[in-house]
């Protein structure tokens, strides 16, 4: 027991490094998956076909790829090349491919809003952009919460993929001292540490859920 | 002393509300596809006037209301709102809109009631009669209570302001829509079949918040599949079948001596 409160405090150092990535990256990409989903579904072709072809190259690699091309591959890239710090890096890395899952989410969401609600709001005098901020999107965000749910408890666990810039969160923390003291007791309170960080984010969005259920 | 077209563009906005009819659709046409749906419709409706448009269902006389309201647009035709062209055929006989704005501007002065209620149902029910003027409008959630609850006074709603549509009933709901459609102002309320959706016991109270807003000399165009309504409350009755006007009568003649043979053939199925 003793032994556990002794690794306790430099566990929670890495869950730091875990939360910090998790929020930026929640910051980062639901507004730019929103854009992404607003593009995709618009009238202007060519945008939503690169959108589209966005979504295929960052659902169709693996997150691990792009954060070592951000960050080992983008500064030799002729013209955009820049080196970026490992976890700014990872941050660019995280938000651009959630943002391409988040995009997906939200056009589901959106293109299941019956057309009657934008007839209605048409003929009340609504623009294209009233409609989705006061009318649609209201109602998508009810519809997104369980898929949305999914998808932030993953992205808590793929915080852990930042090993590979050698950034010390929470997993590798614990590896850390699993290879100083023999012993994989880390391993379990890392765990721990893990499944505490879901149940709050489980426990969050059912309240969300009961919250936009009032209007069932 | 006023300038010649000072003096003119005053005459004429002074006699464009005596002489401008509030709709007037002329020889509009409407296709989906190679389905052509409007062959040909006209129609004017007179400040005040409630036109009950009847005929069979796919006869295009959704379509032709929704046409007026731009929520369908037409491959031909005409359509001024109170003497303001929303659309108009260019040179080679296809139809031309004004611009967005002017659209949104003209179609705004028309309320619209739909079959399926279409009320927004994250928002309570006063908050659905109070979006669009505080969105559209700007106006003030303060100024414009009064005048929604009023509006739900008038339908009959007040004790459910603060209900989601999805408690309510589905006359309740339309006589929402109704409100909703109010608080706007418009100067036309156009309603697409408003009691089809219904339990038949439940058309009567909306049936009855309409003939309430007729006999305040509401501007209204009905599709409606009600008889009884077109009969005692609607001043003229259209007929339409396979995308045309058939006929257009004051509703008591309309009733008595209707002059087609699809119309009797029409209302004969109905009885």
């Amino acid at each position: 027991m003793d032994y556990v409160l002794s690794i306790i405090g430099p566990l929670a150092e890495g869950s730091l490094v875990t939360l910090k990535l998790f929020f930026i990256t929640l910051a980062l990409a639901v507004p730019l998956g929103l854009a992404l989903a607003l593009i995709r579904i618009s009238r202007f072709t060519v945008a939503s076909q690169a959108v589209n072809g966005y979504i295929w190259l960052m659902r169709g690699t693996p997150l691990m790829l792009q954060l070592l091309f951000i960050y080992f591959a983008l500064p030799f890239v002729p013209v955009i090349g820049i080196r970026l710090p490992d976890f700014p890096a990872a941050i660019v890395a995280f938000a651009l491919n959630y943002a391409a899952y988040f995009a997906e989410i939200f056009r589901a969401g959106i293109q299941s809003i019956d057309r009657g609600q934008y007839e209605g709001a048409k003929v009340l005098g609504f623009s294209y952009g009233q409609t989705m901020r006061r009318i649609v999107l209201p109602q998508v965000v009810k519809r997104i919460l369980p898929p949305m749910s999914n998808e932030t408890i993953t992205l808590v666990k793929d915080t852990s993929l930042i090993y590979v810039l050698a950034l010390n969160d929470l997993l590798r923390a614990a590896r850390g001292i699993v290879q100083r003291d023999f012993t994989i007791t880390p391993f379990v309170v890392a765990a721990a540490f893990y499944l505490l960080m879901t149940l709050v984010l489980t426990w969050f969005f059912q309240r969300l859920e009961k919250r936009h259920a009032v209007y069932d | 002393m006023p300038s010649m077209t000072e003096a003119a563009s005053i005459a004429s906005s002074a006699a464009s509300p005596m002489t401008s009819p509030m709709i007037l659709a002329d020889d509009i046409h409407k296709r989906f596809g190679s389905h052509e749906v409007l062959k040909g419709v006209s129609l004017t409706l007179a400040k005040g006037e409630v036109i009950a448009v009847i005929g069979p269902s796919g006869s295009g006389k959704s379509t032709f209301l929704r046409c007026l309201n731009h929520l369908e647009t037409i491959d031909a035709g005409r359509i001024d709102i109170e003497g303001d062209t929303l659309v108009a055929n260019d040179a080679h006989g296809r139809a031309r809109y004004v611009a967005d704005t002017e659209v949104r501007r003209i179609c705004a002065r028309m309320g619209m009631v739909f079959q399926h209620f279409n009320l927004f149902p994250h928002l309570t029910v006063l908050q659905n009669v109070i979006e669009a003027p505080v969105t559209v409008k700007g106006m003030k959630r303060e100024a414009i209570l009064p005048k929604a609850e009023e509006l739900l006074k008038k339908v009959g709603l007040l004790d459910k302001r603060d209900a989601y549509p999805s408690r309510l009933s589905g006359g309740q709901k339309q006589r929402v829509a109704i409100a909703r459609a109010l608080a706007m102002a418009p100067d036309i309320m156009l309603f697409d079949e408003p009691t089809s959706a219904l339990d038949p016991e439940l058309t009567g109270e909306v049936l009855r918040t309409m003939r309430q807003l007729a006999d305040e000399h509401m501007t209204m165009l009905v599709v409606t599949h009600e008889m009884g309504f077109a009969r005692e409350v609607a001043s003229r009755v259209a007929f339409m079948d396979g995308g045309k006007l058939i006929e257009s009568q004051p509703s008591a003649a309309f009733f008595a001596n209707p002059q087609h043979p699809r119309t009797r053939a029409f209302l004969e199925s109905m009885l």
